[in-house]
């Protein structure tokens, strides 16, 4: 595990690299850029220097040559600026670019996932690698990118302008400077660790607080506040005790690069004194204060690189962990020769099915089940008896282990996923809804529905006279999970968006557990008719629906342990008669 | 911001020596040049090799001490921030657990943990920053321009003019900035949001086949934030080029200045190249400070969403009129009013009725009738707008901590929320000091021993996060056992028996009515069949009470409740067991 960790820098740059590719041009330009911007700021002094030496001594300044180099150092100084600010304005395309290519690939991802991932991470982990370490990784990289360019350039240009001065002192410069890198390097090693420590327990704090937010009522009504805290307290400690370490141990990398530079300034000082006192024309001292100012130059990029190694350090721990979710595995893609599935009518059949969530533990042993179509079928049993795994499969939320699901005769499994999911229309028991308006949330399976057809669904559903009477009606924008709108209403909605386009082949999930009874029995009166012709899956407690129904599937752990029609079942005097007495000795 | 600042009380002695060993860094950096001079004018003058072998030492020791020195510092300001940033999170995290819950609606979860996360680590990264650099850099900037007027007063003018012109662009380009900062997170958001609402609503995106619609949708708000970066990069890439044009030219100003002075034999050529020297200087600074000023920008802008949620004021305000009642009353509600904001439309009009001690009270009524406003102002989850909630004949806004009142009561909400951590954990919400017996019967009276038994570790059996691992229904009746852990005097039961079947529910009200501490049960519900038992039923319509009584009566007199009624159970039935 460890070993694996330390690994992860180098394939996470290559990847990283890979997301170059596309910015090809603004890459190469940055780069001539930062060339130009590096050359012009260093022929800058030699420039003002020779203005300098046209100053000697009263009555000796060549105003003329001053007035003339001055000319050609405004346009100097002038495309400084431009070249400086058009890498800038390079390096922005690029990185956030990249940024929004690497979102849009993990959110793309994240769409194929199998539900098995999705049920088995945390939302607000995943969301925190898609949203904070994608900025994260685009902060480190923006100002690596900038710093790293013109910081190469101007160690390569003050090189060339040191060799053409004096080559003996030049070498003393290029013999020291490495150890500076060597620090940087190391420290930048020895900290990746601690940046990755500060990652997890941040997202692990990310996870609690999400919890603890969004669940805020319940955290209340029991008193909570204070042990959600102290739960917060011991995970906050601990980031504090990371992000120290992780924060000062990188920030040893400037002082001791400067350090470093600092011995290079005195070797050259030493080196070029000693040159300076052999005589001849080795160098002569306004050479050599031109060397020391070089030099200086030369080994304050190393100390902005190092900061910059640690940047980057910090942006490749977060590249990791987006690379994470990018690398989790996909659902098995569709069968090669799976087919379309085009009005289908509805036969379905389990043919032995067996499923378990892990291997560990079995839920569905050996479930047969044959349903004709058109048929409507009712799900019943205690809860937890496995009602909802029976949707994960038939909508292929998950794969069976065994045995298989026929419809039409056809293994789901040889259909695609899309046309089987898009004949299927489901009301889950937690509503689910989008931010947007509430015509865009009835609109979700059809989005260029017309106005009419998705007043129509409403009003089917029996949400019309409610949307209504929102402040903007069907503009009203509604907040991420329903917002304001109650339980209810929501639900409603919910119902509203499968009327504007029936499958035909329903689910329905406790679908109007939360709905008031008057309302209800018109949603039913709407069903019946929706159901009508359609084969239909119907999770419902509500024992005068499943009267009505052709089959009732009564589920025990996992398990189909009754089948059959309401009289049926009724003389068979079994699990099923049991669910009904129990119902009726109550309302009395 | 002062608010967040203040935060740094607490690391005064970190937040005054980190500065102060960088500024000691800075004063060994000044010495240098002084040292090189040494070595110009003594040692190569004087061809002593000695002495320039022992000047560089010097400079060794000085890089030594300053190394030290800055270590120091770097270790001191790491603290501080670190501190800081640690501090401030929870204080905002404490903050939110406050907050109304119309002002966490109004936020959101996505912001309110963007801003308890990324906005802190940038206050974080800031401070870490300026903490170094505060004093370093303006130390440089000004000594320079003090040793400049030793130089040449007239010559050091340019430096008066130059420094607030700096200053100028600097604080402008921040000061447009910051809303341009703002605009990105704004944006920043809308992407967290959409990531996250498509993660928890994956079964619907996929069961509508909407994943290609959704990632264009996705695409679509992606590029809009990354247009508004890049328009904001552009701009904050200014600043850079600008400070660089003015502070050269004005180089060239000094210079030619400084020859009119040389030719006039007020100035050495010396003296030039010095003032040279000190404006390249606080070139390098202002660099710094520059890019220091940006970051600032941005802790500025996250400093202030920041406090956008410390000045929300927490939920409930102290009142101070009281009403008194009846002591033997468990919960009375006198001319009760409620709308959630001001101007709203009310959602409970005029509600008053009573109930004692271990009855059970049914509330039933259609969608938006207000039966969960009514039940959430008993554990003061809002404040009445009019009338008074009384709980033991006391005021609810009279318990000067709120927990006492809340620790009376059970709620199971309407919505099944149970947190990551084993069953035990989350039944201990209701009750820290609870045994595993205490927890196993509790269990038991919600109907759920069973199955928890069944599952591996039992108490110890691990649930992730929003109990994904759990049905619908075995979730429901985990927050039931939870809420009965704790042995409320009044529980409330929010419509939580929606995902439990029939005879489950049934064998859940059995067991409640036979606890041997008698709650006062509050029920609200769809169904007649689970709040039929009730002593005393609450019709509820468009927040009106229309009819307050037991089954049998309300079925006489109370049209919208037999309609209720034989909705779920038919004429005959009615007729039957009615």
């Amino acid at each position: 595990m460890a070993k694996a960790k330390q690994t992860a820098p180098k394939g996470t740059w290559r990847r990283v690299l890979s997301y170059l590719k596309g910015y090809r041009i603004f890459l190469v330009l940055s780069l001539l850029l930062a060339l130009g911007t590096v050359g012009l700021t260093l022929w800058l002094p030699v420039l003002i220097g020779r203005a300098i030496d046209m100053i000697i001594a009263p009555n000796g300044v060549d105003f003329d040559g001053i007035f003339s180099i001055f000319k050609l150092a405004a346009a100097v100084i002038a495309a400084t600026a431009l070249l400086q600010w058009l890498m800038n304005v390079c390096n922005n395309k690029m990185t956030f670019g990249i940024v929004r290519n690497i979102r849009n690939d993990a959110f793309r991802h994240l769409q194929k996932v199998p539900f098995s991932y999705l049920d088995t991470k945390k939302t607000g982990d995943i969301v925190s690698r898609v949203i904070s370490d994608v900025d994260q990784f685009s902060d480190g990289l923006l100002l690596g990118l900038t710093q790293l360019f013109t910081g190469v350039a101007t160690i390569i240009g003050t090189l060339l302008f040191m060799l053409f001065i004096h080559p003996g002192i030049t070498l003393v410069v290029v013999l020291i400077t490495p150890v500076s890198l060597f620090v940087a390097a190391f420290i930048a090693k020895s900290t990746y660790h601690m940046f990755q420590r500060q990652s997890e327990i941040r997202g692990r704090e990310m996870a609690l607080m999400e919890e603890a937010i969004s669940q805020h009522k319940v955290v209340d009504a029991f008193s909570q506040e204070k042990q959600m805290l102290s739960r917060f307290d011991d995970l906050n400690e601990q980031l504090r005790d990371a992000s120290l370490k992780a924060t000062f141990y990188s920030s040893i990398t400037n002082p001791a690069t400067r350090f470093v530079n600092g011995l290079v300034y005195t070797g050259v000082a030493l080196t070029g004194a000693l040159v300076a006192m052999s005589g001849g024309a080795a160098i002569t001292i306004g050479e050599l204060s031109c060397f020391l100012s070089y030099a200086n130059q030369y080994t304050k990029p190393f100390n902005e690189i190092s900061g910059v190694v640690t940047e980057l350090q910090n942006a490749l721990a977060s590249a990791a962990r987006i690379f994470e979710v990018l690398d989790a595995p996909v659902e098995i893609p569709d069968d090669q020769n799976a087919a379309e599935l085009t009005a289908p009518r509805g036969a379905i059949e389990f043919s032995h099915v067996a499923f378990s969530y892990t291997d560990e533990q079995t839920l569905i042993t050996d479930m047969n089940v044959k349903v004709a179509p058109g048929q409507h079928v009712a799900i019943v049993g205690p809860t937890g008896c496995g009602k909802t795994t029976v949707i994960n499969l038939l909508m292929r939320f998950y794969d069976v282990k065994d045995g298989a699901i026929l419809l039409d005769g056809v293994d789901v499994r040889h259909l695609t996923r899309k046309s089987l999911r898009a004949s299927i229309g489901m009301v889950l028991q937690d509503t689910v809804l989008f931010s947007g308006t509430v015509r865009e949330n009835i609109a979700f399976g059809k989005v260029n529905a017309s106005d009419e057809e998705i007043v129509n669904a409403a009003k089917a559903a029996h949400a019309h006279s409610f949307i209504k009477r929102l402040k903007n009606g069907y503009d009203t924008v509604i907040g991420e999970g329903g917002g304001a709108l109650s339980q209810g209403q929501k639900q409603l909605l919910c119902i509203s968006r499968l009327m504007l386009c029936p499958p035909p082949i329903l689910i329905l999930d406790e679908a109007t557990s939360s709905i008031d009874t008057r309302t209800e029995q018109r949603i039913q009166k709407a069903f019946a008719t929706l159901m009508k012709g359609r084969t239909s899956f119907v999770v419902a407690h509500r024992l005068s629906t499943v009267r009505e129904c052709d089959l009732i599937l009564v589920m025990k752990d996992g398990n189909v342990i009754e089948q059959g029609t309401h009289d049926t079942l009724l003389a068979k005097n079994g699990f099923y008669k049991q669910l009904y007495e129990s119902q009726f000795v109550k309302a009395k | 911001m002062r608010k967040i600042l203040s935060y740094i009380r607490l690391y005064k002695k970190e937040a005054a020596l980190g500065p102060l060993f960088k500024m000691l860094e800075a004063l060994f950096e000044l010495f240098i040049p002084l040292v090189v001079a040494d070595i110009i004018d003594v040692g190569i003058k004087n061809g002593d090799t000695r002495y320039i072998l022992t000047r560089c030492g010097v400079m060794v020791l000085l890089g030594v001490i300053g190394l030290t020195a800055s270590i120091t510092a770097q270790y001191f300001s790491a603290k501080a921030a670190v501190g800081l940033a640690t501090d401030l999170r929870r204080d905002l995290f404490a903050h939110i657990g406050r907050l109304s819950y119309a002002s966490t609606d109004t936020f959101g979860t996505a912001t309110l943990l963007s801003r308890a996360t990324t906005d802190i680590n940038q206050v974080q990264h800031a401070t870490n920053i300026v903490l170094r650099l505060f004093l370093r850099s303006p130390f440089i900037v000004f000594g320079a321009m003090i040793m400049a007027f030793t130089v040449s007063p007239s010559a050091a003018l340019t430096f008066v003019v130059t420094i607030p012109l700096l200053a100028i662009v600097v604080f402008g380009v921040m000061l447009i900035s910051i809303p341009m900062f703002r605009r990105v997170h704004a944006h920043l958001d809308r992407v967290l949001g959409h990531t996250r609402e498509n993660l928890s609503g994956a079964r619907v995106v996929r069961a509508f086949v909407r994943e290609e619609q959704s990632i264009a949708d996705f695409t679509k708000t992606n590029a809009q934030l990354t247009r508004i970066q890049r328009f904001t990069g552009r701009f904050s890439a200014l600043l850079n080029p600008v400070t660089y044009v003015i502070i050269n030219l004005s180089i060239l100003v000094i210079i030619w200045r400084g020859g009119i002075q040389v030719e006039a034999g007020s100035l050495t050529q010396g003296g030039v190249v010095a003032l040279y020297n000190y404006m390249s200087q606080i070139l390098i600074e202002l660099i710094k400070m520059a890019n220091f000023i940006i970051l600032i920008t941005k802790a500025v802008a996250s400093g202030t969403r920041i406090n956008a949620i410390f000045n929300t004021e927490a939920g409930l305000k102290k009142s101070a009129d009281h009403a008194c009642g009846d002591k033997t009353l468990a919960v009375e509600f006198k001319n009760v009013s409620l709308s959630y904001h001001e101007g709203a439309d009310t959602v409970l009009e005029n509600i008053s009725f009573s109930c004692r001690p271990g009855e059970t009270v049914g509330i039933i009524g259609g969608t938006g009738a207000g039966k969960s406003s009514l039940v959430a102002l008993i554990p003061r989850f809002y404040d009445a707008t009019s009338g008074a909630v009384l709980v033991g004949g006391r005021d609810v806004r009279d318990f000067e901590d709120v927990h006492k009142l809340r620790e009376r009561i059970g709620i199971v909400p309407q919505k099944a929320e149970l947190f990551a951590g084993t069953v035990r954990d989350n039944l201990r919400f209701g009750n820290a000091a609870a045994t595993d017996d205490e927890c196993r019967e509790a269990l038991a009276t919600a109907q759920a021993l069973a199955f928890v038994e069944e599952k591996e570790g039992g108490l110890d059996f691990l649930l992730e996060q929003g109990a994904r691992n759990l049905s619908g229904g075995q979730k429901q009746r985990l927050t039931i056992a939870r809420a009965l852990v704790r042995r409320p005097e009044i529980l409330i039961l929010d419509d939580s028996a929606s995902a439990l079947d029939y005879a489950t529910d049934a064998a859940l009200r059995a067991a409640i009515k036979a606890l041997p501490y008698h709650p006062t049960t509050f029920i609200v519900s769809q169904r007649t069949a689970s709040i039929s038992h009730a002593d005393r039923i609450i019709v509820l319509d468009d927040g009106r009470a229309v009819g307050i009584g037991t089954h049998e009566t309300l079925l006489e007199s109370c049209p919208i409740y037999r309609e209720i009624h034989e909705s779920q159970f038919g004429r005959e039935e009615v007729a039957q067991h009615g």
